[in-house]
């Protein structure tokens, strides 16, 4: 909507701004010369950093992965795609693979309907909202570092969460937390939960916010419940907002390292190895620089794979929201 | 809704009546919850805070007991060490120079891309936006191989120019709406003045998106303070070892005495906690811009 009348607005002084323009003593041609080194001194630099390193790397990824190579000398040792074929046919890839692909799930059944009520309830005029604003956001803006320190001393065997077990009489749910090979994905999703919740929460604010209060109240007068009024009106001007997050969330998830690498190192056994953890144990540790590009290009296209499905069935529908303009 | 609107007949409830019925969990029930998610959230790292103030062997004996007596000395030896300001230094001076270059080359991409028409606009856009799909840990390997024929590993630079790129993407998805947005009167009017384009973005746009701008900055910074991996991969010497990543050494040196590194944790929070609530408002105000677009 924005986007065509500004275009509209746009294509409007053109033609206003014509008569003028033929009339005017500097010739067009100068014009249009200074508008050219305009555009290239405002979008050479930006161009030029985005492409240097963010582009060109992931081009030259996929040139290293074509090779084994350990990272000195020249690359010599063209071996096709056989890197690939290590990758994608590696049962520990695939346990890792399975693991990102276990943690998106859960984020979306588990934090998304949590973000939904926190933020739901964040949006009503109450005491001390700014305060539980910040409480909620906080341990999103820790580093995931500090996070993942902190909660592996916590959930240390005797540490402070199985004292506080103990403590309140649940000393029977005590578990190796992060040594439990069936266990210890879950407990990384939990943590993840804990410092993720407060982002979600805050882009569903916002667009709650968004949401003219005008439509609740007409509701209201129609004799609509408040139950009725959040499922029927307030959670369907949300689906932009909430379609957004899933995309961020799935991206995340598919990106998970920071948690996983300082808590448990992708173990015990890989039971808690995600794409990244498995990329830097064979592809940082053991210097098989070729084959850590080839998991960088695979995660590469997973991703883009699923931002294009996704695009194409969910986000297609959107017509509001900078992501989604942007994509479609 | 048919039933609904038939009941309407009725005499329409008074306003305060409306925004009563508004809720849908009563009073009571929404501070109780509150209460959990606030105990959830913050209990762990008041936690560590006030483990910091305890000796190992306290916490040893019961993790769960208050500090007794309190002891500074945990603190003290932290706050005292160039291991810790080393950190934050370089945390501070990669995150200002990936925070400056992404608002100052992302704000010139957005003013190109939104007030300007010319042909493969949208294109580069695009380019732009397909950078969001990919997060700095994706990268991290290739940028190592990359930087290192540069001659920039271990390097701050090597950190925080790789950071910026990956941090234009979301400052030109925000700002271009933004800058959009802006009435073209102003621009018109600025040049009827005899201003060039330069100057109204100089003069004029720049200082009316300051909300637009405040809100990428910070997520640039965020991003930039936070990062794990590409630090991880490129800094060989603990000289250069952002905050994360002393945290996360500082664990695994000393493993025994867990209260040194409870005060290290909660020490190293502090710069983030205090950086958000100063910015709060105004990130919640950019995010409800951009997504309103």
């Amino acid at each position: 909507m924005a986007r065509t009348q500004s275009a509209a607005a746009a294509a409007g002084r053109d033609l206003l701004s014509r008569p003028a323009e033929a009339g005017a003593t500097r010739p067009r041609s100068r014009r249009r010369l200074r508008k050219a080194v305009e555009l290239t001194l405002l979008l050479g630099p930006p161009v030029g950093l985005f492409v240097g390193f963010v582009i060109v790397p992931m081009i030259f990824a996929a040139w290293y992965s074509l090779y084994n190579w350990n990272g000195f000398g020249p690359l010599t040792d063209f071996i096709g795609f056989q890197n690939y074929s290590g990758v994608l046919t590696g049962p520990v890839f695939h346990q890792a693979l399975l693991h990102n692909v276990i943690i998106a799930l859960l984020s979306v059944a588990i934090q998304l309907p949590i973000s939904i009520g926190l933020a739901l309830l964040l949006n009503r005029r109450q005491h001390g909202r700014t305060f539980l604003r910040l409480a909620v956001f906080a341990p999103f803006v820790l580093s995931e570092a500090t996070a993942a320190v902190m909660w592996y001393e916590l959930l240390q065997p005797g540490g402070p969460v199985d004292a506080l077990l103990k403590g309140v009489g649940l000393g029977g749910l005590i578990h190796y937390w992060l040594a439990s090979t069936s266990l210890v994905l879950y407990t990384v999703f939990v943590v993840a939960t804990w410092k993720y919740i407060g982002f979600g929460t805050v882009l569903l604010l916002a667009g709650l916010q968004g949401i003219p209060p005008e439509l609740r109240e007409a509701a209201a007068i129609d004799g609509a419940t408040p139950w009725q009024a959040t499922r029927t009106i307030t959670l369907p001007l949300l689906g932009p907002t909430i379609r957004i997050w899933i995309f961020l969330s799935v991206i995340g998830a598919l990106q998970l390292f920071d948690l996983v690498w300082i808590m448990t190192q992708g173990g015990p056994a890989n039971a808690s190895s995600t794409m990244l953890t498995y990329q830097y144990v064979n592809g940082v540790e053991r210097t098989q620089w070729g084959y850590g590009a080839t998991v960088s290009v695979v995660l590469f296209v997973i991703s883009f794979v699923f931002a294009l499905v996704y695009q194409r069935y969910a986000l297609r529908r959107d017509t509001a929201g900078a992501v989604t303009r942007a994509v479609v | 809704m048919t039933a609904a609107s038939a009941r309407l007949g009725r005499r329409p409830p008074r306003r305060d009546v409306i925004r009563e019925r508004r809720t849908w969990l009563s009073l009571p029930a929404s501070y109780l919850v509150i209460l959990v998610v606030l105990g959830l959230t913050i209990a762990p790292m008041l936690y560590m805070i006030v483990g910091g103030f305890s000796t190992t062997a306290q916490l040893n004996a019961n993790p769960n007991a208050l500090p007794h007596p309190w002891v500074w000395s945990n603190y003290a030896t932290i706050a005292t060490s160039s291991l810790f300001w080393r950190a934050v230094a370089n945390s501070l001076l990669i995150a200002v120079v990936a925070t400056g270059l992404a608002v100052i080359l992302g704000s010139m991409a957005a003013f190109a891309l939104s007030r300007y028409t010319f042909r493969g606009r949208e294109g580069v856009y695009l380019l732009f936006v397909v950078g969001l799909l990919f997060p700095l840990n994706t990268a991290a390997l290739p940028l190592f191989l990359q930087l290192q024929q540069m001659g920039l590993n271990d390097n701050l630079l090597g950190v925080a120019l790789p950071e910026a790129a990956f941090s234009l993407p979301v400052t030109i998805v925000i700002l271009r709406p933004f800058m959009r947005a802006i009435p073209g009167e102003l621009e018109d009017a600025a040049i009827v003045d005899g201003a060039t384009r330069i100057r109204f973005f100089l003069g004029i746009l720049l200082p009316l998106s300051r909300p637009a701008l405040i809100t990428v900055g910070i997520l640039a910074f965020v991003t930039s303070w936070n990062a794990y991996l590409l630090p991880l991969v490129i800094f060989s010497s603990q000289d250069h070892y952002t905050l994360p990543l002393a945290v996360a050494s500082f664990q695994s040196t000393y493993t025994q005495d867990t209260a040194r590194v409870y005060a290290f944790t909660a020490l190293s929070m502090i710069p983030a906690l205090a950086i958000f609530i100063f910015a709060q408002r105004k990130l919640v105000g950019g995010l409800v811009g951009a997504i309103r677009g």
